[in-house]
C-alpha cells in the first residue's frame, strides 16, 4: 500500500459504502454500515470500519470523496461527485467501455452508457415509483410474508411462471394478493417479483455494449442478474464489489484530482 | 473550500417591470370592481388583439398560474380543484387556479386583489390544448359569462393557407359576441394599431432573448422566465414595448462590455418544457453554482410572433398561431430545436417532462434520443410539474444535473482497469 490512500464514500438511502485505494488505484478494502438517519453519522461509521479493515491511519488518507444521494451532507468530506459519475468510473475498474451499467439500489435504479473512451454518455435515473428497486422487493417480501433474506432461496424454489402485469408498488402488491387467494405458490411469485424488477430496469434505456450490473439488490439477489443475462440474452458481469461499486468510483476520482490539495470542483463542495 | 457566487447578476429595468406588471393587475382589478372596462379572461397566446381594440381589459390565467407556481400558494389551492373532479393528472395552472379561486386565496393580494379579477367574457384559443377551454368554462358556468374562442388546429408539420383561412373565420365570427360584451363596434385602425404593437413587442422580445446567444449569455432562463411578463400580459401595449427597449439597452450594454449574467460560463444549455416555478430560484443556484448558463428555452421562445402583421391583422394572427412551436408536430419541433442549439451555440439540451402537461413535455415521443442523433448533443430529461410540487424531486433533479454536467466536462478517457 502506497500513500497518500483516497477513500470514497457512498452514502445511498439503505446502506452507506466506503472504499480505500491507495496511490496506485489498488483497492485496499470496502465497507458498509446501515445508512440509518443519520447521514453524518453513518458516513463518520463507515469510514471508521474502512481503515480498521485496510490496517490503515487516518492520516496515510489524502483525501476523502463522496457521492450518494447523501454526499452533500458529509462533512468528512472534501469534494463530491454524482452516483452517476462514481458507477460508471467504478464499472470501468473492472471493465472497459463500451458498456452499460445497471445499477440496481434500495430506492432507485440508473441506467448509464459509457463509450469506448469511458466517457459517460447518458444516464436515465427512474425514482418516479419504487417499480424496479429493493423498495419493490421488500413491498412483496412483506406479502408473502418472508423476511427479504430469504426471498432470493423461496424463488429457487420456483416452478411456475408467472407475470405481474401492474405497474406501481401498490397495485402490484393487490394482484399479489389476490393471487396468494388464487392458490399461487409463494415461491413462484417471488420469482416473479425478481422479473417485474428486471422487466421495469430494461423498460427504462436501452442497453448497448457489455453489461455491467451493480447495487445492493445485485449483490444480494443473484436472480437479478440470471433474469438480468435471460433477458439481455448475453453477459452480464457483475464486479467483485458490486454493492460498493460507488465508493471505490469515487476514491478513484479523488486519486485521479491528485493532490489532496486540489480544489472541489466548483458546486460539488458538500 | 470554494465558495463560489451562485446568484445571477441583477437587472436595473426590473424596477420598472415590476411597476408595469402591478399597474397591470391594478387597472384590470379596477375595471372589474367598478365597471370602467369590460373585462376579459384571455389565453396568454391569443387572440388578444381583438380585446385591446375593442377597448377589453385582459387577464391572463395562465400568468395568474404561473404566479400561484413561484409562491408556492399553488400547492395549497390545487387540492380544492381535485375535490371537485379536476384531476392531479391534469393541468396544475388550471388545479391552482381554480383551487384559488374556490378558497379565495391568490398571491395577487400584493396588489390588493382577494381573488382573480371577475370576468364579463372569456377567450380562447385551443392551439395550445384543450385545457384551456375546459378551465374557462369552469368560470363560464360561476359567473354566467360566454366562453367563445378559436378551437385550432394541432400537431400541424406546414402550416396551408386552409388551416390560416380556417382560423380567420373562427376569429371573424368571434367578433359579434365580443363586440355585444364591449358595447362598442371594431374598428380596423385600431385593430391594426394593436397588431402592430404586439409585433413591435414581439420583436423587441426576440431580441432580447437573442442577447443570450452572446458568450458569455447576458441573460439566462430563469431571469428570462420573469422577464417575459409583459410580452405574454401587456403584449399590444405602449408600456410592454417601452419596457423591452430599457431591458434590451441593459443587455446589450452587458454584450458589450463582455459580461454574462452568471460570473463565470462554462457550459451552456437548452431547456425544453415549462419552468418548475416553485423551484425556479433553487435550479438558477444550483446552475449558477455549476458555471453553467441555461441560455435558451422553448418556453421563453413562445411569446415570439414572427408572422404578426398590422396590414394584414386577422390573417397574421391566425398565421402566428398556427405556427407556435406547441401547435406543430414532431418534425418541425426538431428542426426548431436544431435550429436554436446551433444558434445560441448550446453543449447540451434539458427536456423537463412536466407531469400534468403533456402539451409542453416534448420528451415523450423519442424526441430527446433523435436529437442526440442528429445533433451528437448530451440530453438529459428530468421529471417535474410546472406547479404540483409533489411530482418533483429536488434530490433526484439535482443528481441529475449535476451528473449532467458531469458529463459535459468531457472527461479525459479513464484509465484501464485497475482492479480486474
Ligand atoms: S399548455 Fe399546458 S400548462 Fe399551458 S394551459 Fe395548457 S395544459 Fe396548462
Amino acid at each position: 500500500m502506497r500513500a497518500p490512500l483516497y477513500a470514497g464514500i457512498d452514502c445511498g438511502s439503505w446502506n452507506t459504502k466506503a472504499a480505500l485505494v491507495d496511490a496506485d488505484g489498488a483497492l485496499l478494502a470496502t465497507a458498509v454500515v446501515r445508512t440509518g438517519a443519520d447521514v453524518a453519522g453513518a458516513s463518520e461509521r463507515a469510514f471508521a470500519e474502512l481503515l480498521s479493515r485496510a490496517g490503515a491511519a487516518r492520516d496515510q488518507v489524502g483525501a476523502i470523496w463522496s457521492t450518494g444521494f447523501g454526499r452533500h451532507a458529509i462533512p468528512l468530506a472534501g469534494a463530491s461527485r454524482t452516483e452517476l459519475d462514481s458507477h460508471a468510473r467504478g464499472a470501468l475498474q473492472y471493465v472497459s467501455g463500451p458498456l452499460t451499467v445497471i445499477d440496481i439500489g434500495g430506492q432507485d435504479a440508473k441506467i448509464i452508457l459509457v463509450d469506448a473512451e469511458g466517457r459517460r454518455i447518458s444516464h436515465k435515473m427512474n425514482r418516479k415509483c419504487a417499480a424496479g428497486t429493493g423498495s419493490f422487493l421488500e413491498e412483496m417480501a412483506l406479502r408473502l410474508d418472508v423476511p427479504i433474506g430469504q426471498l432470493p432461496a423461496l424463488a429457487r424454489d420456483a416452478k411456475e411462471e408467472i407475470e405481474l402485469g401492474s405497474f406501481c408498488t401498490v397495485f402490484t402488491g393487490t394482484e399479489v394478493l389476490g393471487l396468494i387467494r388464487q392458490g399461487k405458490r409463494p415461491a413462484d411469485l417471488a420469482r416473479a417479483a425478481y422479473r417485474s424488477v428486471v422487466k421495469r430496469v430494461l423498460e427504462m434505456e436501452r442497453v448497448e455494449g457489455k453489461v455491467v450490473a451493480t447495487g445492493g439488490v445485485v449483490a444480494h439477489h443473484p436472480m437479478v442478474v440470471e433474469l438480468l443475462t435471460k433477458a439481455i440474452g448475453r453477459e452480464v458481469i457483475v464486479p467483485r464489489n458490486p454493492q460498493e461499486i460507488g465508493a471505490v468510483g469515487v476514491a478513484v476520482a479523488a486519486r485521479e484530482a491528485g493532490a489532496p490539495s486540489a480544489e472541489a470542483p466548483a458546486g460539488r463542495t458538500p | 473550500m470554494a465558495s463560489p457566487r451562485t446568484s445571477e447578476a441583477p437587472l436595473a429595468s426590473s424596477a420598472r417591470l415590476k411597476e408595469i406588471m402591478a399597474a397591470h393587475f391594478v387597472g384590470v382589478d379596477r375595471a372589474s370592481r367598478e365597471h370602467t372596462a369590460p373585462v376579459a379572461w384571455c389565453t396568454s397566446v391569443g387572440p388578444v388583439e381583438l380585446l385591446r381594440a375593442l377597448g377589453y381589459q385582459v387577464f391572463f390565467p395562465e400568468n395568474h398560474g404561473a404566479l400561484l407556481g413561484a409562491s408556492r400558494v399553488a400547492n395549497e389551492t390545487m387540492g380544492s380543484a381535485h375535490a371537485l373532479g379536476y384531476s392531479p393528472d391534469i393541468c396544475s395552472y388550471l388545479t391552482s387556479d381554480i383551487g384559488s379561486y374556490l378558497q379565495k386565496r391568490t398571491p395577487l393580494s400584493r396588489y390588493g386583489m382577494s381573488t382573480a379579477p371577475r370576468a364579463d367574457l372569456l377567450l380562447y384559443n385551443t392551439n395550445q390544448c384543450r385545457e384551456v377551454k375546459d378551465w374557462f368554462e369552469f368560470y363560464g358556468r360561476e359567473w354566467n359569462v360566454p366562453v367563445v374562442g378559436v378551437t385550432s388546429f394541432r400537431e400541424i408539420g406546414e402550416v396551408q393557407r386552409s388551416h390560416v383561412d380556417a382560423i380567420v373565420r373562427q376569429m371573424e365570427d368571434l367578433v359579434p359576441t365580443l363586440e355585444a360584451v364591449a358595447g362598442r363596434k371594431l374598428d380596423a385602425a385600431r385593430l391594426e394599431e394593436s397588431v402592430a404593437r404586439s409585433k413591435e413587442c414581439s420583436d423587441l422580445w426576440r431580441e432580447v432573448l437573442a442577447t443570450a446567444a452572446a458568450r458569455p449569455a447576458a441573460l439566462t432562463f430563469f431571469d428570462g422566465t420573469i422577464q417575459m411578463g409583459p410580452a405574454v400580459i401587456l403584449r399590444g401595449t405602449v408600456e410592454a414595448c417601452d419596457f423591452y427597449r430599457l431591458l434590451l439597452a441593459e443587455l446589450q450594454e452587458r454584450v458589450k462590455g463582455g459580461k454574462g449574467a452568471l460570473p463565470r460560463e462554462r457550459f451552456r444549455i437548452y431547456w425544453d418544457g415549462m419552468p418548475v416555478w416553485g423551484k425556479l430560484r433553487d435550479l438558477a443556484t444550483l446552475f449558477a453554482g455549476l458555471d453553467t448558463s441555461v441560455v435558451a428555452s422553448t418556453y421563453c421562445n413562445s411569446w415570439v410572433f414572427e408572422a404578426l402583421d398590422p396590414r394584414d391583422p386577422l390573417p397574421s394572427m391566425a398565421r402566428a398561431s398556427l405556427e407556435l412551436f406547441i401547435a406543430r408536430s414532431e418534425e418541425p419541433k426538431q428542426r426548431y430545436l436544431e435550429r436554436m442549439v446551433r444558434q445560441f451555440s448550446v453543449d447540451g439540451v434539458i427536456f423537463h417532462d412536466s407531469r400534468t402537461c403533456p402539451n409542453n413535455s416534448n420528451a415523450r415521443f423519442g424526441m430527446p434520443q433523435r436529437l442526440r442523433r442528429t445533433l451528437g448533443l448530451p440530453v438529459l430529461t428530468i421529471d417535474g410539474d410546472l406547479n404540483d410540487l409533489r411530482c418533483f424531486s429536488d434530490e433526484q433533479a439535482r443528481t441529475n444535473i449535476e451528473g449532467f454536467v458531469e458529463q459535459l466536462e468531457g472527461q479525459a478517457p479513464r484509465s484501464p482497469a485497475a482492479h480486474a
